[in-house]
């Protein structure tokens, strides 16, 4: 039983930080109507954010930290949104999808060439102990994770149903047109999307990198693992994105340790196919209609 | 000038151009690095292309080998077989001498085929049993293959841990299957019940199943059979989940790499070496101390690795007295390059008619942040 509890509690902190990025997924979608597939990336970089500063500034650990949300809300949220997906949103979404794929392997091609190619430490300002919670052990580091990303979710949620700023960004993703004959300024909720995307990304490079280590392809499964999180919570609600990644990190877990070790890869997309099947708007999502 | 003697005066500086890159070319021997440069061997292969070319330059700036100059050129596998076998028939086609590399066995036992059939020797960082079980007379290792590595485990687990239950986590590639497959037949010798056998894919982030698992198995201790960054987040997540038996491990677990990845959770870690940089040698941490001083950085063996398959090149071309590849590799064959005449061995190296590596090894444990050795295991 306490092996089961520990399996749980260790993967209900790794779905934590793949709901992280999912909700990116999901925030992406809602404002541009495409899949973002440099969103693994985008939770890569800024742990090399936070490294230059440490490193290369000397800066302490917390304005490390403080630089990297900073230059992800500059270059994933305001230069992302700017220079890539503005320009190309008029072309519909298929050319702005390839060009996040263009985008994902500058990304990781440039942290190659300027950081190197191999996995680098990744300090945590968090201590390294133990709880003892039902016979289980679980760090602190691992509660942290799961209590921290249930938080911002949870806030992000509030913000987006409670707030008028949230209203106007829901009301923008919904229905643009609409949503600007209303006064709503449509452009600016939508930058906010980009940017509460790239602090999330932040957010999950900080959690994530100490015990996966920051690598330039650390992207790579990071975000299929979110993108099928996604999908299977459902794509166009945030909650939806919370409860896909969640459930990857428990099953992940629970077939390693119980089922196969050799076939964990294929798990999430099993778990993909068997939601296309049988409930395509995934798990929380509502079904959407396109006239084509 | 008229279009006639235009077209001469270009004609004789095309020649011209030619024949000063002949000459060049005659001047020079070539020894390409084929290294994992990028992917998840990218720190096992920049530490052996960095040792091969701090070689390169003190062998040139002594003469060269037989008078000529090595040039060597790195190539960057990406950990992949297919590019570094591609690569290999490239450097081949170019006119190598002896290919230094690749690192990771699954590459090398893919490419070795073409070097083979090519005739091309060639020096390897790859640690699976059957690199050196295939009759290629042109393959060299510069460290010993698993089988003779994991059996030095055999007595610290029998003797000094007094186990009788043990777990290993295995990286499922050819490096890790081939230490896998031996470690089980050393343990059903010793009487020594495997209860958990994990084994996990290369470049695998989450170990968190992997760590539950052995620690319900009840071992008394685990065999940690993994690349380097595999290792440092099975160390973190053996701590985070409190996991207090030995975690043992066989070359890279106690590395300098790991033991910077993995910060704090790397101590008390203990490995069996072949080669260590803070092996009790004073050539060789005269080689770490110039390896950190010229790349501002540790190494682990694999720059050891490295340094020694250039230097062997030039011990052994000059036994022979010429440029002859064939000769070169029949030559390697049972020979032993004695410290004692060949310093930049760094320790006696033999060779079997396999091409085998036989030498002095090296238990080790992670103390105060650093690879300390506990012990020396004799050439076995």
């Amino acid at each position: 039983m306490s092996q089961f509890l520990q399996v749980v509690l260790s993967g209900l902190s790794t779905g934590s930080i793949y709901a992280l990025a999912a909700v990116g997924f999901a925030l992406v979608w809602q404002a541009a109507q495409t899949v973002n597939f440099a969103q693994g990336e985008f939770v890569m970089l800024p742990a090399f954010f936070a490294l230059v500063a440490i490193h290369w500034f000397g800066w302490p650990l917390w304005a490390g930290f403080a630089f990297a949300m900073l230059a992800s809300l500059a270059i994933l949220g305001l230069a992302f949104k700017g220079l890539v997906v503005q320009p190309m949103m008029p072309d519909g979404g298929l050319p702005l999808v390839i060009a996040t794929m263009a985008v994902s392997i500058l990304l990781k091609e440039s942290v190659k060439t300027f950081y190197g190619a191999e996995a680098q430490p990744f300090p945590s300002p968090l201590p390294d102990g133990t709880l003892q919670i039902g016979g289980a052990v679980i760090s602190i580091r691992d509660l942290f994770d799961l209590l921290a990303s249930l938080a911002v979710v949870g806030g992000l949620t509030l913000f987006l149903d409670r707030t008028r700023t949230g209203r106007q960004m829901q009301a923008a993703a919904q229905s643009p047109a609409v949503a600007e004959i209303l006064g709503v300024d449509v452009a600016r909720m939508t930058l906010y999307a980009f940017l509460v995307n790239a602090a999330l990304a932040a957010f999950a490079s900080f959690l994530v990198s100490p015990t996966y280590l920051a690598k330039f392809s650390n992207g790579e499964s990071l975000g299929l693992v979110a993108f099928i999180a996604a999908i299977v919570g459902g794509f166009n609600r945030i909650r939806g994105a919370l409860v896909g990644g969640l459930l990857v990190g428990v099953l992940d877990n629970l077939v390693a340790t119980y089922v196969t070790q050799e076939y964990r890869a294929a798990l999430p997309l099993v778990l993909l196919i068997a939601v296309i099947l049988w409930r395509p708007q995934g798990l929380l999502g509502d079904a959407e209609g396109r006239t084509v | 000038m008229s279009r006639r003697n235009f077209l001469t005066a270009a004609a004789f500086a095309v020649a011209a151009i030619g024949l000063g890159g002949a000459a060049r070319a005659a001047d020079v021997v070539k020894l390409p690095c084929v290294c994992e440069l990028s992917g998840a061997g990218a720190v096992s292969g920049t530490n052996y292309r960095d040792g091969a070319h701090i070689a390169v330059d003190e062998i040139n700036a002594a003469g060269g080998i037989l008078g000529k100059k090595i040039e060597m050129t790195d190539y960057d596998t990406q950990t992949d077989p297919m590019t570094s076998r591609a690569l290999i028939q490239k450097v081949i086609d170019d006119g190598a001498y002896v290919i230094i590399g690749t690192v990771y066995s699954g590459s090398t036992a893919v490419n070795m085929l073409v070097a083979q059939k090519a005739g091309v020797p060639q020096f390897t960082g790859a640690e699976a049993p059957d690199i050196t079980a295939k009759g290629n007379p042109y393959i060299f290792r510069t460290s010993s293959g698993a089988e003779k590595g994991v059996p030095a485990l055999t007595a610290y687990f029998k003797d000094t841990v007094k186990a009788k239950k043990i777990a290993i986590s295995w990286v499922n590639n050819d490096f890790g299957k081939g230490g896998h497959d031996v470690f089980l037949s050393e343990m059903k010798k010793a009487g020594i019940q495997v209860v958990a056998d994990v084994p996990s894919e290369q470049g695998q982030v989450d170990f968190s199943a992997d760590v539950s698992k052995i620690k319900q198995a009840g071992a008394d201790a685990v065999f940690v059979y993994l690349n380097e960054e595999e290792s440092a987040r099975i160390l973190k997540e053996a701590v985070k989940q409190g996991l207090k038996i030995p975690m043992v491990g066989e070359v890279t677990l106690t590395g300098q790499k790991v033991i910077d990845l993995a910060g704090g959770a790397a101590e008390g870690a203990l490995a069996h070496v072949g080669l260590a940089t803070s092996a009790p040698v004073p050539s060789i941490q005269a080689f770490a101390a110039n390896f950190k001083k010229i790349y501002k950085r540790d190494t682990d063996h694999n720059g050891i690795k490295g340094y020694i398959a250039v230097w062997a090149t030039k011990y052994v071309t000059e036994m022979i007295g010429k440029f002859d590849r064939k000769a070169f590799a029949d030559k390697m064959h049972g020979l032993t390059l004695d410290v004692a005449k060949y310093p930049h061995m760094l320790l006696t190296t033999s060779w079997d008619k396999t091409g085998e590596l036989s030498r002095e090894s090296f238990m080790t444990e992670v103390k105060g942040g650093k690879q300390v050795i506990t012990g020396t295991v004799p050439a076995n």
